[in-house]
């Protein structure tokens, strides 16, 4: 580098054309990220002005209290709280899978496996990311629904318990992957003050190491969620189409995902109300998960500074 | 990888001898119109492409009114509405029967009190009052358990839900919204064979397919007539009442005639109807009918013909308009 400088530095032509090439560059790089970010301001705003539309006919009120959701059928109602029952109760049964898997598999790799271990369980964890979501779908329905019913009699096959479990299990890899990064990040001198104080290598782990990280865990927690309440396949293939207010997982449902691959699977004439439907229900599954990113991105930098 | 695919087919289209017939519509006529394609294809020694879709019959219909495919496949008759906007595309077409189907009404293996309903009882389950109301098996008559019934039907976009509405509520589109609704009958079979309490319907060709893991419901007309179960029998007897039905076909005339390769999946599809038709578990119209649809076809071509030919003679340049 010295040895190049010291040849070109007399080149002003060479500096011209590097500051050039740099600025090129950088504006390259500039548009791909401004593409991405005007990407998703035209989603919202499609989703906007198409809803506009159907809140002017279906009340604000009617959409957020009713608690039936039938668009397609003569007694059409616009509730989404049924959409929205079933989106929750899997996304809480998930996180109750993938937050305890998660975290301790993230001890493990962080706080006990050897450095051997680590560097194949780890890619082996995240190989469970790149299974296609239609398999799970298929394995909740044909594998993990006939296991259950084995327990539960009279559960039927479509059921919420089966595919939030297989997400749970999806999952995983989002809290296990960010929690390790977060946990590896805690200063060794607090592991060794542990230590010298006489704990042993659960007790560092648990009530000091996991502690130190606790945003940067719950962030992963929180993003897992995000995911799990956007997963389609998986419920669209298990947990039946039917929307219903739920509050028992072993009943069927339809998410706001399913919802809306059903219908656009399906023939809803353009600009029909059911057509319309889709933006809202779409826009609601939009702020749900916006609102939870927020709120990780929130934790991880208001806790995070308090942490250091 | 969809584009490189996109790219050969377009490269392959023009070579081979330029046929592609394209068939799209009813669920319940899926399995038959997909064993025609292929047998008609091996026949053809792959020099004809026959795609088929699943668009439901509603959805069939409006592409075909469009123009944008050449047989609609339909569980119901066209319906006024669609007529005329085929009339207002200047799409003319004929209608041909192709078999018969009956809508079949299933209940768990287990269930052991619903093995016959009436169609007043099938009409308080699925008219629009029900929704949210009537929940359980007791409700539906008192000698029932008091189980919760899950219902399981035909999704808004296929002929199946329309017929059945119509032949049960007595009006087309008519029903209660709450139940798994789905244009996928293998799902709707999958969430009945899974669910004691589950009562769900659609074509007789799914039923017989999974006639171990499903059982089919009698249904009693009226106060009159006995219960009846469906099978060929007693739908060809036109003893299966209301829920027997024909599956049609739908043919754009002006596409048949400027395509030999559509007329002959035609000719092919009528005259293998009652093979096939076995082995898909749909039930045959009696042979005097596929022969008259054939007869009735050929009559059709032969009028197309020769209204183009007069249209050619006397306005040449309204041929290339009259042909889309």
């Amino acid at each position: 580098m010295s040895a190049s400088r010291g040849k070109h530095h007399d080149r002003p032509a060479f500096l011209a054309r590097r500051r050039r090439r740099e600025r090129w560059a950088e504006s390259a790089l500039g548009a791909a990220a401004s593409v991405v970010v005007l990407i998703a301001l035209g989603i919202l705003l499609t989703l906007l002005s198409e809803s506009l539309p159907f809140f002017r006919v279906v009340g604000l009120w009617d959409f957020l209290f009713d608690t039936e959701w039938t668009p397609l059928f003569e007694r059409a109602h616009f509730g989404i709280l049924p959409l929205l029952s079933a989106t929750l109760l899997t996304g809480l049964l998930a996180m109750l899978v993938a937050v305890p898997l998660g975290v301790l598999t993230a001890v493990w790799l962080s706080e006990f496996a050897s450095m051997r271990t680590r560097e194949w369980a780890k890619p082996a964890l995240e190989l469970l990311s790149s299974i296609p979501t239609v398999v799970f779908g298929y394995f909740a329905l044909l594998f993990v629904t006939p296991l259950l019913q084995q327990l539960i009699p009279g559960l039927p096959t479509f059921n919420l318990l089966a595919p939030s479990l297989v997400i749970g299990l999806m999952i995983v890899p989002y809290v296990s992957s960010l929690s390790e990064d977060a946990l590896r990040a805690v200063p060794m001198d607090l592991r060794e003050a542990a230590f010298s104080m006489g704990a042993g290598r659960w007790r560092a782990a648990l009530w000091v190491v996991l502690p130190a990280a606790a945003s940067g865990v719950t962030a992963s927690a929180v993003l897992a969620l995000s995911r799990a309440l956007g997963e389609t396949m998986v419920v669209a293939i298990a947990a039946g189409q039917q929307a219903r207010l739920v509050f028992d997982p072993r009943d069927g449902a339809a998410t706001l995902t399913t919802y809306i691959a059903q219908v656009a699977m399906g023939d809803v004439p353009r600009h029909s109300l059911a057509y319309q439907s889709l933006f809202a229900v779409g826009l609601s599954l939009f702020l749900l998960t916006l609102a939870f990113n927020v709120l990780g991105y929130w934790i991880r930098h208001r806790f995070g500074e308090l942490s250091r | 990888m969809f584009l490189l695919v996109g790219l050969l087919a377009a490269c392959g289209g023009p070579r081979s001898t330029g046929s592609v017939v394209r068939v799209d519509g009813s669920s319940t006529a899926y399995p038959l119109m997909e064993a025609v394609a292929e047998e008609f294809m091996r026949a053809q020694a792959g020099q004809v492409r026959v795609t088929v879709g699943v668009s439901g019959t509603g959805g069939g219909f409006k592409k075909f009114c469009r123009g944008d495919i050449d047989v609609a496949a339909a569980s119901r008759p066209m319906a006024k509405e669609e007529a005329s906007l085929c009339a207002a595309n200047g799409v003319r077409f004929i209608e041909l029967p192709l078999a018969y189907d009956a809508i079949t009404v299933v209940v768990h293996p287990a269930n052991t009190w619903a093995e016959e309903l009436s169609v007043e009882q099938l009409r308080r389950l699925w008219e629009p009052g029900a929704q949210g109301a009537l929940l359980r098996w007791r409700q539906l008559d008192p000698d029932f358990p008091d189980l919760p019934i899950r219902l399981y039907g035909a999704g808004a976009d296929s002929g199946t839900f329309d017929y059945f509405t119509e032949a049960v509520v007595g009006k087309a589109r008519s029903s209660r919204g709450d139940y798994t609704a789905s244009e996928d009958d293998n799902l709707l079979v999958t969430g009945v064979a899974g669910d004691p309490g589950a009562l769900g319907f659609f074509g007789f060709a799914y039923y017989e397919e999974n006639a171990t893991r499903l059982k089919a419901v009698r249904i009693r007309q009226d106060a009159v007539h006995p219960g009846v179960p469906p099978s060929r029998e007693s739908v060809m007897q036109g003893r299966y009442r209301p829920l027997s039905r024909q599956l049609l076909l739908y043919v754009n005339m002006d596409h048949a005639r400027d395509q030999v390769a559509i007329a002959e999946w035609v000719h092919f599809a009528l005259l293998n109807a009652e093979p096939l038709i076995d082995e898909v578990h749909n039930i045959p119209l009696d042979a005097l009918a596929y022969r008259r649809a054939y007869r009735d076809f050929d009559a059709a071509l032969k009028a197309a013909d020769e209204l183009a030919m007069a249209r050619v003679d006397s306005v040449p340049s309204s041929h290339g308009t009259d042909v889309r």
